[in-house]
């Protein structure tokens, strides 16, 4: 490939004056340069595998596993195959034939026998509710065998109602978009399109905006509260910002649980923060700060503000303050000069400091549980419910591929803006 | 007597060891339960007895409840717990999704020896709560006379909590919407059954503080946040008996539920489990719980067995039985996790 051969190279890096030499070495010389680069960089690999392949067994591959459950469940598709066959031919309208009823009455005894008719009946129920005890008195009456099965199949009801066959029929295919849409308050009609769940039903959507709210709310309370906070903990004599950097950090070294614990002593109707407003007469009585939008606000903001003011003050420390004296020597009023010179500068770490807020308060968890009322759920503890008590891991898993393409897309649109390599990380 | 007994015990488990090798860890029962006044109460009502008495050692867990955990260790493999408490329509789901194995009622007792719906396929029952009305007489000068009375913010104004749950919440708000306890899930089972419930859920949603801990509702009302909460009879029972707190119960139109343990699938110890699921369900032992927290026996012969003085405390005692509902627990297993969406949309909006 090359006239030079590489072991005749000393080093390419310690002889940086190919530059030179004739065009055709110079673009071998690249060449070998960037397979010796190529060879360093696969060292350096070599010394961080053993961390790449943790994060990739602890991290990677169970996210991916776990959100592979928002479109595939093979639940109803493994439990019916017989149906799955019978209904290859039906048009998705009416009823399916004779042939089908009795496919599905063979599948129902066949799950009996291996003991898997109640996963199939919950499974069904999580898309048809009400079809649990129907599965169940269906396979109990067909284990009694009194009756040809068609005859128990066309007694049911159930098996002949109008929704019933074509949720069968969509759960017969293993790969579903069902969770996904259901996330966005969506679903398919009957004439095959996509339309929104009835208003009593959707939810998702108006969980998701208000998590958007409430993080964009708490990230503008830390940059106003943060902001001053930095330029002053960065102008002020060293000894004194020391003690100032560890009172900010005192609470970040504290468990957020007992944060948050803290909150709902003060907030409560009854608490410090309520006694001390009406002993100042600021309020008539006593206001509902817990279980409010207000208190999780708060007790949020307090919990992010080092996470927004240290990339702040990271950057501020780095600004010479002869900077702004020779804007004010030019002739710059002090709002100009800290517009023009000072702002431009620290806005890399603003940037930094809010998006990391903004993405960290995406994903709140307790304090919405424990200071939130029930109009301040975020969406992380729906996805908390749908995983501990509904078991509906594969709704749980499509609601949290929704929040991380969203958090995902929004960390595009910042690092577009901004350039990933500005971004200033404390 | 008694020592020479123990003695030997002890003299049997250190051979054992000592043979066995291992044999410490084969006489460990790992029992998950929801922590809190009642994990105490069968602390002394159960575990401690029953180590006592056969030398197994029981390893206490806590958790919320909820069954995720649970399926989360069966779907691993990996089952660090032989038993764990569940309530009963967690039973349901948990035997549905394959994760609680099912009950060899040979092993344990007759199951018609239990009171109806207490012995599940997958869950034996332990006791029986109420699902109650308590509030702070220093705070409402009026007594409410039934749970229903929640509804009623005109007589009794101020916040009121209930559990952040769709279960006894629709139950209620029929009833006090007028229909019969006896047609209350036959109605709810239909949309419109459910629009009417939620419709009457409405009326007082403005001044409702939601609950998930049984161990809120105390709290709740000590902090004087609300003026009256829902809540599990023993943890108010509780606070009132052991932190002299001044509160009262309303039994009437209470809802009846049984607290459950269950085998999870894959458990290590299934005979250790079954030893001490057969120990407790007989009638005298099962009735000692109520001498530690106010929930009552489920065992059809225990109720002679009930101390005398915890009796009238239980939810079910003949004083409170007289106007009350058993919660459905098929009727949840049904339409559990559609109403609690439906629930939470309601809540977000």
């Amino acid at each position: 490939m090359s006239a030079l051969e590489p072991t005749k190279l000393v080093r390419p890096r310690a002889s940086r004056d190919w530059s030179a030499a004739d065009p055709g070495t110079a673009k071998s010389v690249a060449a070998a340069l960037r397979r010796a680069d190529f060879g360093d960089r696969l060292r350096s690999l070599a010394l961080a595998a053993p961390l790449l392949v943790l994060l990739a067994l602890s991290f990677g591959i169970p996210i991916v596993l776990l959100l592979s459950r928002a479109v595939y469940d093979p639940t109803i598709a493994d439990a019916l195959p017989q149906t799955s066959q019978a209904l290859r031919g039906w048009n998705g309208t009416g009823l399916p034939d004779d042939a089908a009823f009795l496919a599905l009455a063979a599948d129902l005894r066949s799950n009996q026998a291996k003991g898997t008719a109640y996963e199939l009946a919950k499974s069904l129920n999580a898309r048809l509710p009400g079809a649990r005890s129907q599965v169940l008195k269906t396979v109990r009456q067909l284990e009694a065998a009194d009756r040809p099965p068609l005859e128990v199949m066309k007694a049911v009801p159930f098996w002949s109602a109008p929704g019933t066959w074509p949720v069968i029929e969509s759960g017969t295919h293993s790969v579903t978009s069902f969770y996904l849409l259901s996330a966005l308050d969506l679903r398919w009609n009957a004439d095959g399109g996509i339309e929104r769940v009835p208003p009593e039903q959707a939810i998702f959507v108006q969980v998701f905006m208000r998590t958007f709210f409430v993080a964009a709310a708490v990230t503008l309370a830390t940059l106003i509260l943060g902001f001053p906070l930095a330029y002053l903990i960065a102008s002020v004599p060293k000894g004194l910002a020391a003690i100032l950097i560890v009172a900010v950090l005192l609470p970040f070294w504290t468990s957020i649980l007992v944060r948050t614990a803290a909150w709902t002593v003060l907030l409560q109707k009854f608490g410090l923060v309520n006694d001390l407003l009406l002993w100042l007469g600021v309020a008539d009585d006593r206001l509902d700060l817990m279980y409010s939008r207000i208190g999780l606000i708060i007790a949020m903001t307090h919990i992010q503000l080092p996470f927004t003011l240290l990339p702040i003050y990271s950057v501020m420390r780095t600004i010479q303050p002869s900077q702004m004296k020779a804007a004010y020597s030019l002739g710059a009023k002090p709002f100009t000069a800290f517009r023009r010179v000072y702002l431009p500068q620290v806005f890399p770490g603003v940037m930094a400091g809010c998006l990391l807020t903004f993405i960290l308060c995406l994903g709140y968890y307790i304090t919405p549980a424990l200071i939130g009322g029930a109009s301040d759920q975020l969406i992380s503890n729906f996805i908390a419910s749908y995983v501990n008590v509904e078991l509906n891991w594969e709704m749980a898993a499509a609601l949290s591929f929704i929040l991380l393409v969203f958090t995902l897309a929004l960390f595009g649109i910042f690092a577009r803006i901004l350039g990933l390599d500005r971004l200033k990380l404390v | 007597m008694k020592i020479t007994k123990a003695r030997l015990f002890a003299f049997a488990a250190a051979t054992a060891f000592i043979t066995m090798g291992n044999a410490a860890f084969a006489d460990e029962l790992s029992i998950m339960a929801s922590g809190g006044a009642w994990q105490d109460a069968q602390r002394k009502a159960w575990f401690e007895p029953f180590s006592k008495e056969t030398g197994i050692k029981i390893v206490e867990q806590e958790y919320l409840g909820d069954l995720g955990k649970v399926k989360a260790m069966v779907d691993t493999g990996n089952v660090p717990i032989d038993l764990v408490t569940v309530e009963t329509a967690t039973v349901l789901q948990g035997c549905d999704a394959g994760i609680l194995e099912r009950l060899d009622y040979s092993k344990i007792a007759p199951r018609e020896k239990f009171i109806e719906g207490s012995a599940l396929d997958c869950g034996v029952g332990l006791d029986a709560y109420g699902d109650v009305l308590a509030y702070d007489p220093n705070v409402l000068k009026e007594a409410p006379a039934s749970v229903l009375d929640i509804f009623d913010t005109t007589k009794f104004p101020g916040k009121r909590a209930m559990r952040k749950f769709p279960a006894q919440n629709l139950e209620w708000a029929l009833m006090a919407d007028g229909v019969a306890a006896a047609d209350v899930y036959e109605v709810l089972a239909t949309p419109e059954g459910v629009n009417r419930a939620f419709k009457k859920l409405d009326t007082i949603k403005q001044d409702i503080v939601w609950w998930d801990a049984g161990a809120q509702p105390p709290q709740l009302l000590a902090s004087k946040e609300v003026v009256m909460t829902t809540a599990w009879n023993g943890r108010i029972q509780n606070a009132i008996d052991k932190d002299g707190a001044p509160f009262k119960i309303v039994w009437n139109n209470q809802i009846l539920e049984y607290d459950m343990i269950a085998i999870p699938k894959g458990a290590k110890n299934p005979d250790l489990a079954y030893k001490y699921l057969a120990y407790i369900s007989q009638p005298e032992i099962n009735a000692k719980l109520a001498s530690y927290i106010t929930y009552g026996p489920v065992r059809i012969d225990a109720a002679s067995f009930v101390a005398p003085d915890a009796l009238p405390k239980l939810p079910n005692a003949p004083d409170h039985m007289t106007a009350y509902l058993v919660a459905d627990t098929e009727f949840w297993g049904d339409y559990g996790e559609d109403l609690v969406k439906r629930f939470n949309a309601w809540l977000a909006q």
